[in-house]
């Protein structure tokens, strides 16, 4: 045998041990196992179930796997990602379409590693990076309440996500970067409102997944925990430093809020939040008390002075127009001594996060979407104004009501927000 | 006041008016059509609700100012006594009105729904509907007056 012949049989040999290697690798990284079928559960324990209920509330599962007008955790509600549209899934009890073939192990697979039962890997608009923080017990109490419930059947709807991310097993390379993270469990040196309130925020409740702003491959960056992000349009606020603002949150506020309350001085939540306060309202009032324990204590690293604010311009801008506008459209329900505020606690306008926000987003889609009724449900109604207003009026009208709430600090870009804003809502 | 030219049921009219008035004024105290009514003024109870370029609106509460070149529709556009219009045609067959109100709103609310989805169930249609109220509690008519509508597929126009 002559030595080129060697050389070239040893590359070979490499390269095989290399593919194999690869292979190996790449199997583990990309194929995981299904777990096997069970028969639908038709048992269960009354008081886990009532457990398993608050959990599901805690952990906004409806809010995603309910689409407007459809059934309870059927899914079919449209996220859309910067990466393609997703829908969200039946987590009914329906064994063809929905989880009732999935046993407790398959369950919590996929709650603490994004799996689902037949193996392949969930996308993660799935919050598995926080749901994986959560203690078995209340894993297996959601798990009981999920497969106590009517059983619908609804196929899921084809996601349409853009190449390469409609390659499902590459999501086991995001996972390899972000999916790390243990149950929580409390930290002795703080109260035991203050553990359920870390435990709710950054497990069930996923706050971080609209409140901390993502990275180009839609993780949240952690170094940037809570310090918002956004979330179909809307601005998700920074959550770290709310009793250091201008106009400060108490806890008193913030649970009230967080139970979708109308809070002097702050307003309601609306918007995608909306649906979570809803779903926090039907918890006992401890638990939205506990994250707000847990809120205020965060400070915010990068906290601004007011001193450090811009002067205001040399001449006052004319917001006669816009002030005629607030007459007219909202003066009702939001001047000082309006009907509405005093019969129903409508607020009044200046100190609220959308007009204290540096961004005029949240404020100029509220006055667009308004706060919608909830059929069957008590609570602030409020019109949208998307067919009632033009963009002129609605710039007019942002311009003058921040000009009341900051005067040092006009918003700039508000027309080609407000453009943007009405293309969304198209 | 300024000059503001509104488009109603299919009609362009110059009117003088103050920029802040609100569209229910103007069509009730200067195109005296009366079938649009004042109920609470602040976009709570829908009695106000008419059409602009295919969205119900409150009319209380939508200024006039920025409705130039817009399409304009009130009650009077679905048809007359003498002629009812088919969802009109409805509410009489299901008696949904009791002292009558809210009906104009509620007509306009329900024609809007209508000519996006000529067949919507009964989910949606309370949804759609839930920002108009009856203090009758003429509700569960209405309902049916616009599920009788939804079902059959005679046109609406």
């Amino acid at each position: 045998m002559n030595n080129h012949l060697l050389k070239s049989r040893t590359l070979w040999i490499c390269v095989a041990v290399l593919a194999v290697i690869g292979l190996i690798v790449a199997v583990a990284l990309m194929w995981r196992p299904a777990i096997a079928p069970i028969k639908r559960l038709t048992s269960f324990d009354t008081a886990q179930l009532q457990r398993g209920a608050r959990v599901v509330e805690a952990g906004d599962c409806a809010v995603c796997h309910t689409r407007p007008g459809g059934e309870y955790l059927a899914g079919g509600l449209p996220l859309v990602t910067p990466f393609g549209t997703l829908y969200s899934t039946n987590i009914t009890p329906d064994e063809q379409t929905g989880i009732g073939e999935w046993s407790l192990p398959a369950f919590e697979r996929a709650m603490r590693e994004g799996i689902a039962r037949d193996g392949h890997f969930l996308y993660p608009a799935f919050p598995y990076v926080h749901y994986r923080r959560m203690s078995s017990e209340d894993i297996a109490d959601a798990y009981a309440y999920l497969m106590s419930g009517p059983a619908v059947h609804a196929p899921a709807r084809q996601n349409q996500m853009n190449f390469p991310m409609n390659i499902r097993p590459l999501v086991s390379f995001w996972n390899l970067l972000f999916l790390h993270g243990e149950p929580l469990t409390p930290l002795a040196e703080h109260s035991a409102a203050w553990n359920r309130g870390r435990y709710l925020v950054d497990g069930p409740g996923h706050c971080a997944g609209c409140h901390s702003p993502l990275n180009l491959i839609g993780a949240e960056k952690s170094s940037q925990y809570l310090q918002g992000g956004s979330v179909d349009g809307w601005e998700a606020p920074a959550l770290v430093g709310l009793g250091q603002r201008a106009t400060p949150w108490n806890r008193e506020q913030l649970a009230g809020y967080l139970r979708a309350d109308v809070v002097d001085g702050h307003g309601t939540p609306a918007g995608p939040m909306r649906p979570v306060s809803l779903s926090l309202a039907r918890l006992p009032a401890s638990e939205a008390e506990a994250i707000a324990d847990y809120l205020l204590s965060l400070q915010n690293p990068h906290a601004v002075s007011e001193t450090t604010a811009q002067k205001p311009p040399s001449s006052p801008a004319d917001h006669s127009s816009g002030a005629l506008l607030f007459s007219s459209a909202c003066a009702g329900c939001h001047a000082p001594a309006a009907p509405m505020r005093e019969i129903d606690g409508r607020p009044g306008l200046q100190s609220t996060s959308a007009l204290q926000a540096a961004s005029s987003r949240n404020f100029l889609k509220t006055v667009l979407e308004g706060v919608p009724a909830i059929p069957g449900a008590p609570g602030p109604v409020m019109p949208p104004f998307a067919a009632s207003l033009d963009n002129a009026q609605l710039g007019a009208l942002a311009a003058y009501l921040r000009e009341q709430a900051k005067p040092d600090q006009p918003w700039a870009d508000l027309s080609s927000t407000i453009e943007a804003l009405r293309q969304d809502t198209k | 006041m300024s000059q503001i030219t509104l488009t109603v049921n299919g009609t362009a009219q110059a009117l003088e008016l103050e920029a802040d008035m609100p569209l229910l004024y103007a069509l009730r105290n200067h195109l005296n059509l009366n079938g649009a009514k004042y109920g609470c003024g602040l976009g709570q109870c829908g009695a106000c609700t008419v059409i602009v370029d295919d969205q119900p609106v409150f009319a209380c509460l939508t200024p006039c100012a920025g409705l130039e070149g817009k399409k304009i529709r009130t009650v009077e556009s679905l048809g007359s006594a003498e002629k009812p219009g088919p969802l009109q045609a409805a509410f009489i067959d299901k008696q949904a009105a009791q002292c009558g109100y809210c009906i104009a709103g509620m007509l306009m609310r329900a024609q809007s729904l209508l000519e996006r989805d000529p067949h919507p169930d009964e989910q949606t249609i309370l949804e759609h509907m839930a920002g108009n109220l009856c203090r009758c509690g003429t509700h569960l008519r209405i309902i049916e007056a616009i599920k009788q509508v939804a079902g059959h597929n005679g046109s609406l126009t």
